[in-house]
């Protein structure tokens, strides 16, 4: 152990908010501690096997092209590669990666464990140190560690209380500790805490199930990973098993619902909406005859399977009679018992879109801690507080990203803006400008913001600015030479379209519904060798064009708003005409620009008009 | 918010004769102002020097329908009073006029100014100095709390539940959409044939929603006016012939009353709510007494009165106690039946009612009988002067009561009487400005929502994937949601975690 060493920056967990959080922060330079309980538990998933699905992937995409490491380790340990919504345009397309629970928690691990300037320290932390306002240390049970930075990343360790059935336990997660001392340290600081709860399905053994009863997914091949930068997907593929519930096991349910700590009001915390238990759909969707499970493999070399769709925190023997009434599980055995976890969660109003705390400087919170779930939302943020407390300590501007530029700044804005009350988990349906925020342009949206904070190095970049070229050469080329109608026609009328009477652009012809990139390169080929992943990207800039204009003029507009930036020592209080609750409402968010302090609820349109005018007041007084 | 964009308003108060001038400002304003100007030399407002006054018409581009004569002073920037460039339209044909030029500009791309807006960028830019920054709030402060209590008014009652009830299903409609996008894996589906059915749906309703609004029934302050007389003067005929509707009378007998006691129309863009029409129907019906007494409540809560008498008769003693009784400022004498023989000698009974009036000074006018509640003191007897009878401002006004001559059945005169009734409500008051504004607003934001709807009906038939029609009905939203305030994404998930059963 390492007594008394001093610090940068200390970040307390290594789940996936911590990972990217010690890994940026070291990345730019800074002498970087990652405390966690178990290093065995390093990138742990927690929850289901997989990485990415609507919106999730795009977050992952996001981060690696910010230099982050999800991607990269998701590519690694996936056994099963698909892409969502394959039927609907580019920008809701999404990818999901099954991933090898044990493989991710290695790879990670080894990223961490190889990279310099970090050190990975197994102790629990307890207490948080502060002077004059300002994060200066922490301490464990071994001493004190000094740091001029604090990221606290610990998921639902704070307070952790485990529910099976009526019994419950303190945990973090299913055989480990909790984090008592913290949550009430952070408490006593001053911090608001709410609870939160999720759950888990049983985990079941692959030799009980006979899988031949059930629908089966493979892999899309080719396979498409989640990461620019892999070059090959090497696991083995597995399938993932689909099967459903029925009106026996929706019985068996109903029946028992007074041993569920859900239903017999033990389980106080917040579920999510989006992800409810098996008790919640049989009880409030009583007329939906079957549910679907999704039997996802937990790995290569393990014969477990995770039964997502059926969390519960139902009695373990009903858990058992519960999963035998399903078609294909009649004689499976259960390795792992679903349950519910309640914790403490900040408020996340109480955060800077910094993710530093308003409270104390050098305090930055990431992940679950700040009411969000899923680990893309988790690592999104693990990478903007690392950032950010690297900026904070090189006295930098800080790192935020718009809503007009990133999920991330979407997820960010919607934390420290409007607060959550249920586990927050992204969708694309938050984002204003979805057209805009595909995961196939996230490198073209982010990647240089990446390279300027020292997270992509040159190699990489260099490789990004030429096909960022090559995708504008190819436009530019197609958008001008214009085509006669004989030399058209033939293509169109192969491809069902109706033909041209007058002279017309590739760039037209390729707008059309039926006409893809290859057709127009049969007209006329680009002399320069372009990669798929330029093709596609001129194909889905030129056949989305209008729309994507649309909205890039709206983020226009956004931009200008969120232009206009509030001092954060601005005094709300006595503003003519703002009432009282609004003046409240401003102080507790303390938005950094008209924009943000619009998108307050309850905030009106006139309050910004007033506050438009008092703060020109102030600029010229 | 966005500050530098064109903004439109109604700038003046709509004052006697309904002259009003239309304030455009911004980096558009000329543009827009030249987009519907016409000039008769072919003047273009675009190429003039600042601080010229054009004479001209606006026309409706779309129809080249001529809508105003006007004047149209064109300030260049920076020397205006926003900073900004603006263009100014004197309106000459009153209320409606005006209106129309408004949305015109607004559908050429203006938008409708905030409340307080040009004093908020006249200070923004710098035109006011500090020293009256706080009379600046004030200003914002007042318009919004008077623009918010005209928008609170109309949007009570039947038109916000309508808007209420039309967003929910856009919503619902979203959330279908947006199901559709996020959650591929549950059971979500897109039915082309559902989809159609519920926008179409939502178009019909938008559809009659704008029509209504054209036609003024949703506001809900009007200016109150009751019409009254003595039985078979013409009362329910009149009412109709305003509303412009052919609702027969005999479906008013005695059991097959209305319920409807209020009547909302568009006098030339003048919101005017006629009330106690069942009185009005009924009145035929009922002892001539109550008649009366039920007339003296009715005048007493009226802005605006409409006193009928039969042109074809000569004045009843009814006619004569209701003439003595009203309020000359506020009344409007409506001789009706002139395509019968006339015998109503008006001239004399003028005279008649004033010597009266003069006669019974000393007297109790109205007897204070049972049944009429009222605290005015202009209505419960007791000594008084002529200057009584005339209220507020108007006291030191000549209390001429205003005679129009009309047949209601043949549908003449009524253009006269439409003017006068502007007249005499525009008469000092400037209060109609706001409403008719507000009323804008509504229609320009139902009309948004109608194009998107159209759009994404367009979309629908082209097979659009499903992310694009949503651009259209968050546009939709975006734009019902000027009326009735935002939609937020999470109104839709709300609206999507209690429709669908979501999550593996």
């Amino acid at each position: 152990m390492n007594m008394n060493r001093d610090y940068d920056i200390i970040v307390i967990g290594a789940g996936h908010a911590g990972c990217e959080a010690a890994l940026a922060s070291a990345r730019m330079g800074f002498n970087v501690a990652v405390f966690t309980m178990n290093p065995d538990n390093i990138g742990q998933m927690s929850c289901n096997p997989a990485v990415g699905g609507l919106a999730k992937s795009h977050l992952v995409k996001e981060i690696d092209a910010l230099g982050g490491e999800m991607a990269k380790v998701t590519d690694r340990a996936g056994i099963q590669f698909k892409i969502l919504n394959k039927s609907k345009g580019p920008a809701v397309w999404a990818t999901r990666v099954q991933a090898d629970r044990a493989l991710y928690r290695k790879y990670m691990r080894e990223v961490l464990e190889s990279q310099d300037n970090l050190d990975i320290t197994q102790e629990t932390i307890s207490r948080i140190l502060i002077k004059d306002g300002s994060i200066c240390g922490v301490g464990t049970t071994e001493g004190i560690y000094k740091c001029r930075a604090l990221i606290v990343a610990t998921g639902t360790f704070l307070n952790g209380l485990i529910h099976i059935g009526l019994e419950n336990f303190p945990a973090g997660r299913a055989g480990e500790p909790p984090s008592v001392e913290l949550s009430q340290n952070l408490a006593g600081l001053g911090f608001k805490l709410g609870r939160l709860k999720t759950g888990t399905p049983p985990r079941l053994a692959a030799k009980g199930i006979d899988f031949s009863l059930m629908g089966i997914q493979e892999s899309d091949i080719p396979l498409t990973p989640m990461s620019l930068f892999t070059r090959e997907i090497t696991n083995p593929q597995l399938p993932c098993f689909i099967t459903y519930t029925n009106e026996h096991t929706h019985k068996i349910i109903l029946e028992n619902l007074k041993h569920s700590p859900l239903y017999s009001g033990i389980i106080k915390g917040i579920g999510p909406r989006y992800c409810p238990s098996i008790e919640d759909k049989a009880a409030k969707f009583k007329d939906k005859p079957r549910h679907q499970i999704f039997l996802e493999p937990e790995g290569i070399d393990t014969d477990e399977y995770y039964a997502n769709g059926i969390s519960t925190s139902l009695p373990r023997e009903v858990q058992v009679r519960l999963v035998r009434s399903i078609k294909g599980l009649e004689n499976a055995e259960i390795k792992k018992f679903g349950y519910a976890i309640e914790y403490d969660f900040v408020y996340p109003t109480q955060l800077n879109p910094t993710l530093e705390t308003k409270l104390i400087h050098g305090l930055f919170l990431a992940g679950q801690i700040n009411g969000t779930s899923g680990y893309e939302e988790a690592a999104a943020q693990g990478l903007i507080a690392g950032i950010n407390a690297a900026m904070k300590i090189k006295d930098k501007e800080p790192f935020i990203l718009g809503r007009h530029e990133a999920y991330i700044g979407v997820l960010i804005d919607d934390l420290v803006t409007k607060g959550t009350r249920e586990p927050y988990r992204m969708f694309t349906s938050r984002a204003e400008y979805r057209l805009l925020l595909r995961q196939d342009n996230a490198d073209l949206r982010l990647m240089e913001k990446g390279y300027r904070l020292g997270l992509i190095n040159k190699g990489q970049f260099n490789r990004f600015l030429h096909k960022k070229s090559a995708v504008e050469t190819e436009i530019k080329r197609i958008k001008s030479a214009r085509f006669k109608p004989d030399a058209v026609n033939p293509v169109l009328i192969k491809l069902g379209g109706s033909p041209i009477k007058e002279d017309t652009t590739l760039y037209q012809l390729l707008k059309r519904p039926e006409v893809k990139y290859a057709d127009i390169a049969v007209i006329s080929p680009s002399n320069n060798g372009m990669s798929a992943d330029v093709i596609n990207q001129v194909e889905i800039q030129t056949k989305y064009q209008g729309y994507i204009r649309r909205q890039a003029e709206s983020a226009e507009k956004f931009k200008k708003i969120e232009g206009k930036k509030i001092p954060s020592d601005f005094i709300y209080k006595g503003i003519s005409g703002i009432s009282k609750e609004i003046v409240e409402k401003l102080e507790e968010v303390k938005p950094l620009s008209l924009g943000q302090a619009g998108r307050i609820p309850g905030v009106t349109p006139a309050a910004i008009s007033l506050l438009m005018v008092a703060l020109e007041r102030r600029r010229r007084s | 918010m966005h500050t530098d964009d064109t903004i439109a308003a109604i700038a003046t108060p709509i004052g006697h004769g309904g002259i009003g001038i239309i304030r455009l400002s911004g980096r558009d304003a000329i543009k827009i102002a030249d987009r519907i100007f016409h000039s008769p030399k072919g003047k273009s407002l675009k190429k003039s020097f600042s601080r010229r006054i054009f004479y001209g018409h606006i026309i409706n581009p779309e129809n080249n329908e001529i809508i105003d004569e006007v004047l149209v002073s064109i300030m260049h920037a920076p020397h205006t009073y926003t900073k900004e460039d603006i263009a100014e339209i004197n309106c000459h044909g009153g209320p409606a006029p005006l209106r129309r030029v408004l949305e015109l500009v607004l559908k050429n791309g203006a938008r409708l100014a905030e409340p307080g807006e040009f004093t908020k960028r006249a200070f923004l830019n710098g035109r006011i100095d500090l020293a009256q920054a706080e009379a600046v709030l004030d200003v914002i402060n007042a318009m919004t709390e008077q623009s918010g209590k005209a928008a609170v008014e109309q949007l009570s009652g039947g038109f916000s539940k309508k808007i209420e009830a039309l967003r929910d299903k856009l919503v619902e409609l979203t959330a279908i959409v947006e199901a559709y996008i996020d959650f591929p894996e549950d059971d979500t589906e897109l039915s082309a044939s559902d989809i159609r059915k519920r926008a179409s749906e939502i178009e019909q309703e938008l559809k009659q929603l704008i029509d209504s609004s054209r036609h003024g029934i949703i506001l809900r302050e009007g200016l109150k006016t009751a019409i009254i007389g003595r039985p078979n003067v013409g009362k329910s005929s009149l009412l109709n012939a305003l509303l412009e509707r052919d609702r027969a009378i005999v479906t008013d007998l005695p059991g097959t009353t209305r319920d409807i006691i209020e009547e909302y129309l568009d006098i030339n863009g003048l919101p005017i709510k006629i009330i106690d029409t069942a009185g009005i129907r009924k009145y035929r019906d009922i002892a001539e007494k109550e008649g009366v007494e039920r007339s003296l409540r009715a005048m007493e809560g009226a802005d605006l009165v409409l006193l009928v008498l039969d042109g074809s008769e000569e004045l009843h003693d009814t006619d004569r106690e209701l003439m003595e009784k009203s309020n000359p400022a506020k009344t409007i004498l409506v001789i009706n039946k002139i395509d019968l023989p006339q015998k109503i000698d008006l001239k004399n009974a003028r005279q008649a009612i004033v010597s009266q009036w003069f006669k019974d000074e000393n007297e109790n006018v109205i007897p204070a009988k049972a049944g009429i509640q009222t605290s005015s003191p202009d209505l419960i007897g007791g000594t008084r002067t002529f200057e009584h009878w005339v209220p507020g401002q108007a006291r030191n006004d000549k209390a001429e009561q205003k005679i129009v001559n009309i047949s209601a059945l043949k549908v003449t005169g009524l253009d006269e009487l439409k003017g006068t009734i502007v007249e005499t409500a525009l008469h000092g008051k400037a209060a109609y400005t706001t409403t008719i504004v507000t009323n804008v607003r509504h229609v320009m934001a139902l009309e948004k929502t109608y194009a998107s709807m159209n759009s994404f009906m367009e979309g629908v038939n082209k097979n659009l994937s499903p992310e694009f029609l949503s651009v259209e009905l968050r546009d939709a939203l975006d734009a019902i949601g000027e009326i009735i305030g935002i939609t937020t994404s999470e109104d839709i998930l709300n609206k999507i975690f209690s429709n669908f059963c979501i999550g593996k």
